[in-house]
């Protein structure tokens, strides 16, 4: 691992020990907050992927509904009865804080709360089986919803891991090496500048003590 | 106070209507592609879109999920699921762990 270019300065090692006591720390916290997310995440998942099943196996039998009644009804009728809803929704969204991420929540209003008054039609020109489709639409709804909101969830915690996982690993496997490997460098350069030092005291010494006339014994 | 659309072809989607979403009908990805665009940029909090089309619209997709809105949704289509949103649900999985552990 390349060392960082600085001056072997006792300044710059004081400076360097306190990025790596920062960095340390950075390091340990970075870490149990992709762990925890990673908990969050895979509960989501899981969740995910029970209700994506259900969802879609839900879906085709609407999908199957559908094809029936559009097969014993015109085209242009089936349009007609399902162009004038009577049944409207409309969204609010809500926030929620997974570890810091922002996650939607949302809650709907309908404006009509009958259930059995949610055909836009009379039922004297549609097949009861539109009637049925419809039904099983709107029960699904409220399952669609919470996987639009689980789904979404899902993706933005990726990401967030994503990142926390970067920054994890470049603290651990980049910043830290090197900033130890230059406390080292620098450590090792002081003691070799100390030791030439010392050296060249006692040669000093001993060239003193030889002009004196008490040397070379 | 936002919307909820679905976007597909004429078969898939006309009964949503019944239920209050905004529908949008679109045959092939190339057409429903502008459609995507206009209702992802602030016309609609959750867009489903049905898989046959969401097949042909992967990159505009994978653009909007990053972002807190809207969400995009992968739904089955008449004509059947795809397995589109299981494998978008396996590629958060795998960028999340970094391995497929599903």
């Amino acid at each position: 691992m390349a060392r960082l270019n600085v001056n072997p300065t006792r300044m710059e090692l004081t400076r360097l020990k306190t990025r790596l006591r920062t960095a340390r720390r950075g390091h340990k916290l970075l870490k149990d907050k992709r762990d925890e997310l990673m908990k969050q995440f895979l509960d989501i998942m899981r969740k995910n992927r029970v209700l994506r099943e259900a969802v879609e196996e839900r879906i085709m039998r609407v999908h199957g509904a559908f094809t029936v009644a559009s097969a014993l009804m015109s085209p242009e009728l089936l349009e007609q009865a399902l162009l004038h809803p009577k049944q409207s929704v409309t969204l609010e969204i809500g926030r929620r804080n997974i570890m810091s991420v922002n996650v939607p929540v949302y809650t709907y209003k309908t404006r009509n709360d009958d259930k059995a008054d949610i055909y836009p039609y009379g039922y004297l020109q549609t097949s009861g089986e539109l009637d049925d489709a419809l039904t099983a639409l709107s029960e699904v709804f409220r399952e669609l919803l919470e996987l639009a909101q689980i789904e979404k969830s899902m993706q933005l915690l990726a990401q967030e891991i994503e990142k926390t996982r970067r920054r994890v690993n470049a603290l651990e496997y980049v910043m830290i090496p090197q900033l130890e490997e230059t406390i080292r460098y620098i450590t090792m350069k002081l003691d070799e500048n100390e030791r030439g030092n010392l050296t060249r005291l006692m040669k000093v010494k001993d060239m003193m003590l030889a002009q004196a006339g008490y040397g070379a014994e | 106070m936002d919307k909820i659309a679905v976007l597909g072809d004429r078969g898939s989607v006309l009964g949503f209507r019944a239920i209050g979403l905004d529908t949008r009908f679109a045959e092939t990805p190339e057409e429903a592609a502008p459609i995507l665009k206009k209702l992802a940029s602030g016309e609609a909090a959750i867009i489903y879109i049905t898989e046959q089309l969401a097949a042909g619209l992967a990159e505009e997709i994978a653009s909007y999920k990053d972002r807190v809105l809207p969400a995009i949704i992968p739904i089955p289509g008449r004509q059947g699921s795809l397995g589109i949103g299981m494998s978008a649900l396996k590629s958060a999985v795998e960028r999340a762990v970094g391995a497929d552990i599903l």
